[in-house]
């Protein structure tokens, strides 16, 4: 066995001999998978609603019986102008409707609570959903949504959480890793030795680099499986720009070990300056064009910001590769930059 | 002594970091065979001075040579030819004994079957045949300390450079210790020491005391002792080291 290969299987031999690490590498994009696709939703569901009706008629009865039969909606029934105040108070409902019968028309108003503004916009919304339904006088309007028609929040969830593990996992294990050999004064016993140092680098970085292929292989099989992500030819794409973004984020991991001299630090620098920017700005839970113009400018350096970008018109619309070449081209220059100001750093070191 | 090969020969070596010059101006040369102790206080510039001899620093200025080769210009020959022993203990604590030694051997480009005899002889040599199998974070530091040096000298270098290879250990381990120095000595070795402990300046064949980047006294001990009236290394030491001015 060459030199390169004694490396790797050194390095081999740390990941699988610290348990912990190994088992907390391999689980948590698992973990986070289920957890985004299930349990966490941006969905509004379960709005509790009562409505408030001066006269009964075969309108407001019609409107009722549609609150009622909505899965979206816990139809609470009727209620006195005077308790709807205490009612939201206490929390007891999330909205109210008041129907007046005008004549052969209805005048409605919604009342609700918005102490949480995204579930608040989207009740309203549903609940202009269900009156526009049952307006005679004016057409409903047909909506089609396209790309996820079930609006799961999980498709969504999806690429972000893949831009943000390997983030975790490339830049803060083989950051950390290094350092501690500096720590360690290991890598003084490397550097000391005939080996090149570029041997040294991919020998660190090649072993992280097959991890994470076995971790984007997981959350790709989680992602069209239990998740029911659709699955198309833009697959391969996927795993492409995957392979351009794990060099990346092993780049910056290169990069941090050569500016921090523990691994603390390094723990730091990484969960700092790459986790907070990647979960703020990425386009990961807030969206991008709702920023103001200074943040969607700082969201434009961000690596994962056109990873996930990239990610969503190739899982989610099923777009072929020629939509992502301007996200490709980007991280791509992004990476030969980080890689190549990282290898220059860790030569001059001495 | 003046017929023998220089295997070290330093001129006017500086290493400035910044405007704080660590190393300054240090000339010396270094016979075959020898066992040459390295001494000074903390933050006198041992370690920078001693790393730049193994390729790991590149000097501001001044040059040197080591083992035949230019310090500056041919840092790949000399690495070929040296072995290193940092201060801090290390190995792979989470690699066995014989994985360790593996890795280094390779890297230093034995094949399989040098690596066999080499490594048959050493644990018998070490008395730690028992222990091959063994994670090195398990066993004790002064057989880790005697392990370093094995994997220091696996592939028979022409100088070992030893950076306070006894700091932390027992005076009985330390003592077992320097018989491997003199055993790897005698089979012509040379033998590069930076150490804290001035009964080991002792052990050694000429004493270097480097003080604020300088080396101030340069003999074998038994001249250093006449020359400044002392008795013991000890006492030449603090004479010595009381021109400092430098804070640590």
């Amino acid at each position: 066995m060459g030199i390169f290969g004694s490396l790797i299987k050194k390095e081999a031999i740390h990941i699988v001999r610290d348990k912990r690490t190994m088992f907390i590498t391999l689980l948590m994009p698992l973990f986070l998978l289920i957890l985004f696709g299930f349990a966490i939703s941006t969905e509004v569901k379960n709005i509790k609603i009562v409505t408030i009706v001066d006269k009964h008629t075969d309108m407001s009865r019609d409107i009722e019986q549609k609150l009622a039969v909505n899965e979206y909606f816990t139809y609470l029934g009727q209620a006195a102008p005077g308790d709807v105040e205490r009612l939201l108070r206490t929390g007891e409902i999330d909205a109210a409707l008041f129907i007046r019968t005008d004549g052969d028309k209805l005048d409605t108003q919604i009342i609700v609570d918005a102490s949480n503004t995204t579930s608040a916009k989207t009740s309203t919304g549903y609940i202009q959903g269900v009156l526009s339904g049952s307006s005679q006088s004016q057409p409903p309007i047909l909506t089609q949504t396209l790309y996820n028609p079930q609006m799961k929040s999980a498709y969504n969830f999806v690429p972000g959480i893949m831009g943000m593990i390997f983030i975790l996992i490339c830049a803060i294990m083989t950051s950390v890793s290094i350092v501690r050999e500096k720590e360690n004064g290991t890598m003084d016993l490397l550097l000391v030795s005939p080996t090149k140092p570029g041997t040294i680098i991919l020998g660190k970085l090649i072993p992280y680099f097959i991890l994470s292929c076995i971790i984007l292989a997981i959350m790709l099989l989680i992602a069209y499986t239990v998740l029911e992500l659709p699955l198309s030819a833009s697959v391969f794409n996927v795993i492409i720009l995957s392979l351009i973004y794990i060099t990346l984020s092993l780049s910056i991991g290169l990069l941090v070990s050569t500016i921090v001299n523990t691994q603390l630090n390094a723990l730091i620098v990484s969960a700092v300056m790459f986790m907070v920017p990647i979960i703020m700005f990425s386009g990961m839970i807030f969206p991008i064009d709702n920023m103001p113009r200074i943040l969607q400018c700082i969201t434009t350096i961000i690596p994962a910001r056109w990873y996930i970008s990239a990610m969503r018109k190739l899982m989610i619309q099923q777009l072929p590769f020629g939509y992502i070449i301007r996200e490709t081209v980007i991280l791509g220059s992004m990476t030969i930059v980080l890689l190549g100001l990282a290898i220059t750093k860790f030569k001059n070191s001495r | 002594m003046n017929n023998q090969k220089k295997v070290i020969s330093v001129k006017d070596l500086t290493k400035k970091f910044g405007s704080f010059t660590a190393v300054d101006h240090i000339s010396f040369d270094v016979m075959e065979g020898e066992i040459f102790g390295f001494l000074g206080a903390n933050g006198a510039g041992k370690t920078t001075a001693m790393r730049m001899l193994c390729g790991l620093s590149f000097p501001t200025s001044g040059s040197g040579t080591v083992a035949g080769f230019d310090i500056t210009t041919d840092a790949e020959d000399i690495k070929r030819n040296i072995g290193y022993m940092s201060q801090k203990f290390s190995l792979y604590s989470d690699l066995t004994v014989i994985q360790n030694l593996r890795l280094f051997s390779t890297i230093y480009g034995m094949s399989d079957k040098e690596f066999k005899s080499a490594s048959e002889n050493l644990f018998k040599e070490l008395e730690m045949e028992d222990m091959r199998n063994t994670l090195v974070g398990e066993i004790p530091v002064g057989w880790r300390q005697k392990l370093a040096f094995a994997t220091a000298t696996i592939h028979n270098p022409k100088v070992v450079f030893l950076d306070e290879p006894t700091g932390g250990v027992d005076p009985v381990t330390r003592r077992r210790f320097w018989e491997l120095i003199y055993q790897a000595s005698s089979k012509g070795m040379t033998i590069f020491v930076t150490t804290h402990y001035l009964d080991e300046a002792e052990y050694c064949n000429r004493v270097s005391i480097m003080v604020d980047g300088k080396i101030s006294a340069l003999d074998n001990p038994t001249a250093l002792k006449e020359k400044y009236h002392a008795t013991t290394m000890d006492e030449v030491f603090r004479i010595v080291a009381k021109q400092a001015k430098r804070e640590e």
